[in-house]
């Protein structure tokens, strides 16, 4: 398996698989990321798997980096990785009025109708590439090649949490309020991160996710649960 | 009642750090923690704590306190700081040394002209909860410190000990060595490929000043624009502390504690570890200038470091008379603050 591995200073090192957002690349990432987690070489600190590379951070006064790139080039040359489990996970997401501020734009941009943009959305099964930008935040893709957008031209100063966005060949879910350049053509009352759950961040990179269309009053009810603890977000085992 | 510190003004941006909240940024936490973890450790280290031990971190204004606990021992790290303590017999007690204050005694932190940061800690600790592990504020997602956020007037800060315990106050016998003039060392990349030639020897060549655009997040430089070769759009990948990153103005952005854990800016090098505690303490105005070194001369200067903070710790002596000042504590640098917002 060819890899480059980048120095990022003298307590992390890139394991660079390629210079592209694809899927064949994210799956190598992650299983890297599987199989390092597993395998603890000396000195790990902590892994931060993206989309075509994976950050090793290490600890200088117990390892350095070239006794930690030999401990990765052997595990990468195991060819009987085991794929990280993962979760498909249906999430509730309103696609009207206030909870989606820019379908109207959106679908002017792309020459469709908002509900065709709605439809195109919510009928993709989603890849969660990474995590990142803020805790919990997905990045995940592929959103169908017609919906593809550049950044907002003018970003927001406050995108509301819960906001869900799309940007280039991604969509997103804002976990707190924030700035944010993205398209926002939803909204999701489910919490993404919180702090006091056994497993902080709902998703995990690798998982997949679909957007089912609920109305305002449904997004209020779920909203009402999700403030008394009282709601679970739809899950299934996916096989790896 | 709680014994604690009463906040009676807040100073800029004083919040609660450790040595942060580590193994989350797989899911987008950011590490946090104090943004100079040396001086953070070396005032737990005066004050009789666990080196790792919740503080308050204090940037460039300084707040005011009164004790609200039977007394209270604290111990004040940072370039030319100090406590000013108002009481029947004002007094002045300079940063690196501990001192015991008693219920109703105000005490005032004085940042001081040199540095942008200072840490005061209490012995016992802050009593605050732990969040992922960590007593560390990150303000963007209201996490750890005091209700996630910095202080305010009217808070208090909880204490461990409602009582400093019955022993001899503790000072740094000497200042530390200054490293003011001298350059800041990187190990470059991991994306010098994505910039000129030219960027990369105007990086290790040109005076940068610190703006004041500055805050926990990062510090942006202002300079001669550090060109991109191509785009400087890349896939978004990992951010490493002390990242130096690049927008497209060209004007370079040192990442700190609270940077986002990953980021679509190319990074042309890195900050070694053991210069983050010196980037820390810019100020806006600061002039600063880079050398690069190996990712193996690095690792070698985080083990020195580390080495010499172990002596440092191991000279902090007794105080010979209670309100003897024979030396400030004077770290020669410099330091931060400011507002670097990060998007998406």
């Amino acid at each position: 398996m060819n890899v480059r591995f980048l120095s990022a200073g003298d307590r992390a090192l890139v394991v660079e698989f390629g210079d592209r957002a694809d899927r064949a690349l994210s799956e190598r990432v992650l299983r890297l990321d599987a199989v390092i987690r597993a395998n603890a070489p000396n000195g790990l600190v902590e892994t931060v798997p993206t989309f075509r590379s994976l950050m090793v951070y290490y600890d200088p006064l117990v390892t350095g980096h070239t006794e930690l790139e030999q401990a990765i080039t052997s595990l990468l040359d195991r060819g009987d990785n085991p794929g990280a489990h993962t979760t498909l996970w249906r999430v509730p997401a309103c696609y009207e009025g206030k909870y989606a501020p820019d379908l109207a734009e959106v679908a002017q941009l792309t020459r469709l109708t908002p509900a065709e943009v709605v439809t195109l959305h919510s009928s993709t099964r989603f890849h969660v590439y990474m995590l990142g930008f803020l805790p919990g935040f997905p990045y995940m893709g592929d959103l169908p090649e017609p919906l593809a957008l550049p950044r907002r031209a003018n970003p927001r100063v406050r995108v509301p949490a819960g906001s869900v966005s799309i940007a280039t060949s991604l969509t997103a879910i804002y976990p707190y309020e924030s700035p944010g350049g993205w398209h926002l053509i939803g909204a999701t009352p489910i919490r993404l991160f919180d702090p006091e759950r056994a497993r902080p961040a709902l998703f995990a990179p690798g998982d997949a996710v679909v957007f089912d269309p609920i109305d305002s009053a449904s997004f209020a009810s779920i909203e009402r649960a999700v403030e008394n603890r009282n709601y679970v977000v739809e899950s299934t085992p996916v096989a790896a | 009642m709680i014994a604690g510190l009463k906040v009676l003004t807040p100073g800029l941006q004083t919040t609660v750090q450790d040595l942060g909240r580590i193994g989350h940024q797989a899911i987008g936490v950011p590490v946090s923690g104090a943004l100079d973890g040396f001086s953070l450790r070396l005032a737990n280290a005066l004050a009789g704590n666990p080196q790792g031990a919740a503080a308050l971190e204090i940037l460039l204004s300084g707040p005011t306190f009164e004790i609200v606990a039977d007394s209270a021992r604290v111990a004040l790290v940072g370039t030319g700081a100090n406590l000013s303590i108002r009481d029947m017999q004002p007094r002045m007690i300079p940063a690196g040394q501990s001192t015991m204050l008693r219920r109703g005694e105000v005490f005032e932190v004085g940042v001081g002209a040199q540095s942008a940061c200072c840490y005061l800690a209490v012995e016992g600790g802050i009593a605050v909860p732990l969040v992922l592990g960590s007593a560390s504020t990150y303000v963007r997602a209201r996490l750890g410190g005091l209700h996630g956020r910095p202080l305010q007037k009217e808070d208090v800060v909880p204490l461990a000990m409602a009582r400093a315990s019955e022993r001899r106050e503790t000072r740094m016998p000497v200042p530390l060595p200054a490293t003011r003039e001298q350059p800041i060392r990187v190990v470059l990349g991991p994306q010098q490929e994505y910039f000129m030639p030219e960027a990369v020897t105007a990086l290790l060549s040109a005076e940068f000043l610190v703006s004041r655009e500055a805050d926990r997040m990062g510090i942006r430089l202002e300079g001669p624009p550090l060109r991109h070769c191509g785009g400087w759009d890349i896939i978004s990948d990992a951010i490493a502390t002390g990242s130096i990153q690049v927008p497209g103005s060209g004007q370079p952005i040192v990442l700190l504690a609270d940077h986002q854990t990953t980021g679509g800016y190319p990074k042309i090098a890195t900050v070694v570890s053991a210069d983050l505690p010196a980037i820390a303490r810019c100020r806006p105005g600061d002039k600063l200038r880079f050398v690069a070194v190996a990712a193996e001369a690095a690792e070698n200067l985080c083990r020195q470091a580390e080495h010499r903070f172990a002596e440092l710790v191991a000279a902090i002596e007794p105080l010979a008379e209670p309100s003897a000042i024979k030396h400030a504590l004077l770290f020669d640098e410099n330091l931060i603050s400011g507002v670097v917002s990060g998007l998406e």
